[in-house]
């Protein structure tokens, strides 16, 4: 009977270890957000970061994920907006060079929707959130998209005169898609 | 009494004129000035006073096509005609044109116009940074033919109004009218 147990446990094992998958494909993945001036959404993306995650889709609850971001390597489809956001009143890329989130639970929602509950390190700021994610599983990989919003103001994004919450909004939505092998 | 443009013609023209006199140097300032909430307000401003131009040149066209113009006076010589109506025409087209350009600029640079804020249009063409200058470039260049133009077109109303003194400024400025009547 143990033998039987051990025999299970070890089929079990096996089994969940070939559907974790946990090689990001980097190159296939993107962190963008959309943000609102003057109510026009405009999109961006960081295009510097690295994820570790870790997700089987039968026990979501044993996934794992830590992703950091160069806020240096934003895009936000203008050169002198570039630069303005990389200063102090923005990212201050300087003194705050890494910007990460570290989920702490995953839970399935039903229906094909995950949540990953976390912190977020921004600007030396860190604060709880949940990001929302669907699960797809395609030839040999699993893409994971999400989105969740942010207010930029929690983290002190966009301060001094950027403060004027009726030009760019406070609440910035951030997407992701990562592609796992 | 000379016949002159209807009350609608009169005041179209003129509130198309005040906006144009806005929108021009706001224009030119709001893409001075560096990465700024400020610019980011103008720039808005800017488009929306625009649409409003392009919607007010279609009405004017409208309304034009249902009321004629006056006539011009009979002591107009045959080349001043056909100057006026070439220039006119051209005036219309710019009209159109210029807010036109204005649109495919912002489709280009990535930043949609939505009109006061509430009403969005659409993106007529993919994001393109090249194009998006070359666009603005031609945005500008067009602004500047219009002011010559406007500037031909106050000029000879001008003339009208002191040398010929044939009325046909008055068709445009009814308090002018008033006053050779009495």
């Amino acid at each position: 009977m143990t033998r039987l147990y051990a025999a299970l446990a070890l089929l079990a094992s096996g089994a969940l270890h070939a559907a974790e998958f946990r090689a990001v494909q980097l190159d296939k993945s993107s962190i963008s957000f959309v943000s609102k001036q003057m109510n026009v959404p405009v999109e961006g993306a960081f295009r510097k970061f690295t994820a570790q995650i870790a997700l089987d889709p039968a026990r979501p609850e044993a996934g794992r994920a830590h992703v950091e971001i160069d806020p240096a390597g934003i895009d936000t489809g203008n050169d002198e907006a570039n630069e303005e956001v990389k200063g102090k009143n923005w990212f201050n890329v300087r003194e705050f060079p890494t910007a990460a989130f570290t989920a702490t639970s995953v839970k399935p929602l039903g229906g094909g929707r995950y949540e990953a509950a976390g912190k977020l390190t921004l600007k030396g700021k860190t604060v709880e959130l949940r990001a929302p994610f669907t699960l797809r599983q395609e030839k040999g990989g699993l893409a994971m998209d999400g989105s969740f919003p942010l207010k930029r103001l929690d983290y002190g994004i966009g301060s001094g005169v950027w403060g004027d919450t009726s030009v760019v909004a406070d609440e910035v939505l951030i997407k992701f898609h990562f592609v796992l092998k | 009494m000379n016949p002159r443009y209807t009350r609608t013609a009169v005041a179209l023209h003129w509130l198309v004129f005040g906006l144009i006199l806005a929108n021009f140097p706001l224009g030119l300032y709001m893409a001075d000035l560096h990465f700024s909430p400020l610019q980011l307000r103008l720039l808005s401003y800017h488009k929306w006073i625009g649409v409003t131009v392009f919607l007010l040149a279609a009405a004017r066209l409208s309304w034009r096509a249902a009321h004629t113009p006056p006539p011009l006076p009979a002591s107009m010589p045959e080349w001043e005609r056909h100057a006026a109506h070439g220039l006119h025409f051209l005036l219309y087209l710019l009209l159109f044109a210029i807010p036109l350009t204005g649109w495919l600029t912002s489709s280009a640079k990535g930043i949609q116009t939505i009109y006061l804020g509430l009403v969005p249009l659409p993106d007529l063409i993919g994001k393109d940074k090249a194009l998006g200058q070359l666009l603005g470039e031609v945005h500008s260049g067009l602004n500047f033919a219009l002011l010559a133009l406007v500037g031909i077109h106050a000029g000879a109303a001008l003339k009208h109004h002191f040398l010929d003194r044939d009325g046909v400024l008055a068709r445009m400025l009814p308090f002018l009218a008033k006053e050779t009547t009495r």
